[in-house]
């Protein structure tokens, strides 16, 4: 019942985030929201006894990926229209 | 105009919550997938034909080896594919680089990441190396050792990253990381098996077939950690100077 | 009808997991068709591939089931471990004899092989990233911008302007390959240097990026 209870706590705030990511004008901040939405992923995935899933995407979610995608607004437009 | 696009969506979206109504409840064990013979036959085997504790990198680089194998490919051609997109760009009309300033090294990061790296790339081979036993394995290491480089970069410039680790040589090393995966299945085809068969590596190494078998999974893990940490990085390096190599983050 | 929706939500409530899974889904998908920005795109894109990795590896829970690393008793390199009178462990020697696991205890790890597949998944999805991040910064050197309706305009305005006078056309075409690849590499710096061999067919081209910008 715990567990049950924490799954839905953590999937909630799941999709609060990426509604987030995906509101949010300025990419920078986006960028960052969408590591701790990758993060949120690997919790969710520790819980379920998935940790090799939870410690690669770890790595490669919230650690590459977010730097990768930082690295690349700060070349274009930090601003977008919508 | 895009506002129609809802339509079909949740169009989707209520085809796929009707189809969610057969699903099995949540962590049933006697659902299909469970209980698959498949999956039994991984649990229960995979000590007495590997001696691996850790049941997915034994799937992972031994069952499904080939899988994994262009797995390792996909990446190497990834990288690559952005080396040539990115190769001879020019900077665009400069409308945005209002927010970079040259800025020296700072003294904390700097003295703070000479500490820090060392470690973390003990860790990273650390996780390649214990894959075998506990959560890890080549993809995780090999990430965590290009995000080490990855760091250097950060906190002084990234010549100081480059003259470690030129793109030249992360070339090399991800073909390396390939050419190792792909010998080792090879060698073993040379000795009677079929590609990737690690058991027949018996008559190399003076071991039982079970322990070929791990220590080939051990090199196949080298070899995927070889590609996953230079193709990182050149990822990097790459996305973050438009592929000039100069300025950056 | 209403017997049926109220079966519908009760099973929904059981399997409220799937039912956030598919609002990820269509969160993604609807980003990926509906917003402007091309790095918006992308997340949606990285947001619907996540979603269903999630759905998957959800596949393999077993209820009271344990991470698929073999226990200390079933370690094929473990050491037998027997408790003797005063109830403390005894160790009984290297015990190399890995055994073939029977249905009851395979019930205690979790399905790996959802595990595996995904594993392969997320390493793929952070390379096409890459590869989706290098495109993006392509194009936003050719064009200027990575906001898809201002690049519908200028791409329509290079179209209208690519065939308004075949004749011309005709003569240029093959200067005019030479100039388009120029362009594609965004240095319209060289088209204003004196170019004795180009000069004529870029003149036509040289006043249109000062008109778009």
């Amino acid at each position: 019942m715990g567990l049950a209870l924490f799954n839905t706590f953590i999937l909630l705030l799941l999709v609060v985030a990426a509604l987030a990511a995906l509101r949010i004008r300025d990419l920078i901040t986006a960028s960052v929201v969408f590591g701790v939405y990758s993060f949120l992923m690997c919790l969710l995935w520790a819980e379920m006894g998935a940790v090799d899933v939870a410690f690669t995407e770890a790595t490669v979610g919230a650690g590459v990926s977010t730097v990768v995608m930082v690295a690349t607004i700060f070349n274009l437009k930090r601003k977008s229209k919508d | 105009m895009k506002k129609i696009a809802l339509i079909p969506v949740v169009a989707i979206g209520l085809l796929l919550l009707y189809a969610a109504q057969d699903f099995p409840e949540w962590g049933d064990p006697a659902s299909p997938a469970s209980s698959s013979p498949v999956s039994s036959h991984f649990i229960s085997k995979t000590g007495v034909d590997t001696e691996v504790p850790n049941m997915v990198t034994a799937v992972l680089a031994d069952y499904r080896g080939f899988d994994t194998m262009f797995e390792t490919v996909v990446v190497f051609i990834a990288g690559l594919a952005v080396l040539a997109i990115l190769k001879n760009s020019r900077r665009g009309r400069g409308t945005r680089k209002d927010h970079e300033v040259d800025a020296e090294p700072d003294l904390i990061v700097t003295n703070t990441v000479r500490l820090i790296v060392p470690v973390i790339q003990i860790f990273a081979f650390y996780v390649l190396a214990h894959g075998h036993v506990s959560p890890g394995g080549g993809f995780q290491g090999g990430v965590a050792m290009g995000a080490s480089f990855i760091l250097i970069a950060l906190a002084w410039d990234l010549d100081v990253a480059l003259v470690r680790f030129p793109l030249s040589r992360c070339v090399v090393v991800a073909g390396l990381g390939i050419v190792i995966y792909g010998g080792i299945g090879l060698i073993s085809m040379f000795f009677g098996g079929e590609f990737l068969d690690y058991a027949e590596l018996e008559k190399v190494l003076p071991v039982s077939r079970e322990m070929a078998r791990y220590y080939a999974m051990l090199g196949v893990e080298v070899g995927v950690g070889f590609t996953v940490t230079a193709i990182m990085f050149a990822l990097y390096a790459n996305l973050s100077t438009e592929g000039r190599l100069k300025g950056g983050l | 009808m209403f017997e049926e929706g109220a079966i519908f939500n009760e099973l929904l409530l059981e399997r409220l997991n799937y039912f956030i899974y598919v609002i990820l889904l269509l969160i993604g998908l609807y980003a990926m068709i509906s917003k402007n920005n091309l790095i918006k795109k992308l997340i949606g894109m990285s947001i619907f591939q996540t979603a269903i990795i999630l759905f998957f590896v959800s596949l393999g829970v077993k209820e009271g089931a344990t991470v698929p690393i073999y226990k200390a008793e079933h370690d094929p390199h473990g050491h037998a471990v027997s408790h003797d009178a005063n109830d403390t462990e005894v160790d009984a020697g290297v015990v190399h004899s890995p055994q073939a696991l029977k249905q009851g205890q395979v019930a205690q790890y979790a399905n790996p092989l959802p595990h595996v597949l995904m594993l392969t998944a997320i390493v793929v999805g952070v390379a096409t990233l890459g590869l989706a991040l290098a495109l993006t910064q392509r194009i936003f050197q050719g064009y200027g911008t990575v906001e898809e309706d201002e690049l519908l305009v200028k791409l329509e305005r290079e179209d209208a302007r690519k065939s308004v006078s075949p004749l011309k056309a005709k003569v240029s075409t093959p200067k005019k390959t030479k100039t388009t690849k120029a362009k594609g590499s965004a240095s319209h710096k060289k088209s204003v240097k004196p170019n004795p061999k180009a000069s004529k067919t870029t003149s036509k081209r040289t006043s249109s990026p000062k008109k778009k910008s």
